[in-house]
């Protein structure tokens, strides 16, 4: 087949639904753009185990603790599948893992931010992995069959942690003012951050036209952060939290919450390296790639000379 | 009344070893040498933790004061842990934190199927369960030790330091009272001599398959079963017990 017929008989099987495989013939862009999507996601799974794991140790009792265990290590494992999905592109995880380190990677800028008290563990699972299942939940039907089927079971995980977000603060808000005050504030820090995982706004976003085109995304950010805060909303309302806007409000006629600009100043400086945690994360995920080094050095020149005993 | 006090006392140095080794590792999540290891290590944790709870619990009950899992886990000074000063000793480096275990889960194994046999219902099933955990626990540090061993000589190396430097704390595992004495007269639990002997053939297969050596000296130190605890102790429990000594008799 000429390099036409190849492009025409991709293009036709995104009109179909029908999904890309990889060893499917497909276009260098769709290529990078899959890797570029899926490593940013992998790394984010992997970053995003640093704020929650940093309170394993002090979780307020035994069932938490367990909980928040499972938690962060689905979320190791999702990185898992999602650096093998990368790998069925031809990209090698240990690279992909130095792009992260070299900062030439992104991850989602909300890991960025502290968690400071144990609301924020519970802010963290119902605002983050909400914004994130929007996002993924669009996902599954993705055109590129690896990353589609990694989503699937991703997001039946993400659900699960989100209502054990909002649970635990459905406990926090029906406790004692000090309670009820240590999640009003997880909810001042983490809204507008929540909001700003979707992306830019459809106006300043570079990639999403084609990606819409590929059917690699199905929604736009924008459209995508309107169904998150339409579905946040009334749960907020349940807890008893206020959303930090002044602006938020039903909009009758579209039939949509208006909520005010995102300060996109805070977003791209974030997102350039200059939140309150890059640095921290960045540097831990590098010394644990650093310390790890003699491990893997270990584990490999173990498995050789076992190799060489079979063969000799 | 003596047999219970002593029973209290035997179940609360399993589940205080399950609980502080289960808060050692999980210290190291997301910290982790490989994704696997990050997983595998979170994993061991959260079994300790969940067998910590189904101790307490029956603790709990032996007790009788009212007291729940959560009671016995965060609000006990550190001279009423009763767990060994092996499981307190820091994560240092990745061959430290695998010994630690393996030495660890080389005990726990036949204590666990000895404790299958007893005739104290609770206490048979817990081990029941618990059994299949620390089978894979075993397989894990054991594969670990052997790799790091017969590895690279750095590994090596590290292996060996983290082995003659746990060592002092491998013979308190091993620690029995007069309430053990109590206990065994009534056919309850296990002799550890028992359990230590096949530690030991454990630990010398291993390490003579990891072409590493068993330490010659017989340096030993005791105390955490009698509440008597290492420096490092008190760091790890303002840690765990940081939210209900700062938020008192909340629910969360």
């Amino acid at each position: 087949m000429t390099q036409a017929e190849q492009e025409r008989h991709f293009n036709d099987k995104i009109a179909r639904e029908i999904k890309i495989e990889p060893n499917d013939w497909m276009p260098d862009e769709y290529r990078q753009t899959l890797v570029r999507q899926i490593s940013q996601h992998a790394h984010s799974e992997i970053v995003g185990m640093l704020p929650e794991g940093n309170w394993i140790t002090r979780a307020p009792n035994l069932r938490r603790k367990a909980v928040l265990l499972a938690k962060v290590q689905d979320e190791a494992g999702h990185g898992l599948y999602l650096y093998s999905a990368v790998e069925t592109l031809g990209t090698d995880r240990e690279q992909t893992i130095d792009d992260l380190h070299s900062g030439k990677a992104k991850y989602s800028s909300i890991f960025n931010y502290p968690a400071l008290t144990w609301a924020d563990i519970g802010a963290i699972g119902w605002l983050v992995d909400g914004a994130a299942i929007m996002n993924q939940v669009a996902l599954c039907r993705t055109s590129y069959g690896p990353y589609a089927r990694a989503m699937v079971k991703i997001c039946k995980e993400e659900s699960f942690h989100q209502r054990q977000g909002y649970e635990s603060l459905i406990k926090l808000c029906n406790g004692t003012p000090q309670q009820k005050a240590m999640a009003q504030d997880a909810m001042n820090r983490f809204w507008w951050p929540a909001l700003m995982m979707f992306g830019p706004s459809d106006a300043d976003s570079t990639h999403s036209d084609q990606s819409i085109k590929w059917k690699i995304k199905r929604f736009t950010n924008d459209e995508l952060r309107q169904s998150f805060v339409d579905a946040t909303v009334p749960q907020a309302e349940i807890l008893g939290l206020t959303i930090p806007d002044p602006n938020l409000k039903w909009n009758e006629e579209r039939g949509h919450y208006d909520f005010s600009e995102i300060n996109w100043d805070e977003f791209w400086q974030v997102v350039k390296g200059n939140g309150p945690c890059n640095k921290e994360r960045l540097e831990a995920r590098i010394k644990a790639k650093e310390d790890g080094l003699w491990v893997r050095e270990a584990a490999n020149a173990f498995a050789k000379k076992r190799a060489l005993k079979k063969t000799a | 009344m003596m047999q219970e006090a002593a029973l209290f006392e035997y179940i609360l140095r399993l589940s205080d070893d399950s609980l502080i080794l289960g808060q050692r590792l999980g210290e190291w999540c997301g910290h982790g040498p490989i994704l696997e290891e990050d997983i595998a290590i979170t994993n061991i944790a959260l079994d300790l933790i969940g067998q910590a709870i189904s101790l307490y619990d029956f603790a709990a009950t032996l007790e009788g004061q009212g007291r729940n899992h959560d009671q016995l886990a965060y609000l006990r000074y550190e001279n009423e842990y009763k767990n060994a000063l092996l499981v307190e000793q820091p994560n240092g480096d990745f061959a430290m934190t695998i010994v630690r275990q393996f030495f660890f889960d080389a005990f726990r194994l036949p204590l666990w199927e000895a404790l299958m046999q007893s005739p104290i219902e609770q206490i048979a099933a817990i081990a029941a369960k618990s059994v299949k955990e620390t089978r894979y626990h075993l397989k894990h540090s054991s594969e670990w030790v052997v790799r790091l061993g017969d590895g690279t000589e750095e590994s090596h190396q590290r292996a060996q330091d983290a082995i003659d430097h746990l060592w002092r704390y491998t013979n308190e595992l091993f620690y029995e009272n007069a309430h053990d004495h109590s206990l065994h007269a009534a056919g309850l639990v296990p002799k550890l001599e028992i359990i230590q002997a096949k530690w030991n053939q454990t630990v010398k297969d291993i390490l003579a398959e990891a072409t590493l050596s068993v330490p010659a000296h017989n340096w030993k130190f005791e105390g955490g079963r009698e509440g008597r605890h290492s420096e490092h102790m008190g760091y790890i429990l303002s840690d765990l017990q940081y939210m209900q000594r700062a938020y008192p008799n909340m629910e969360w």
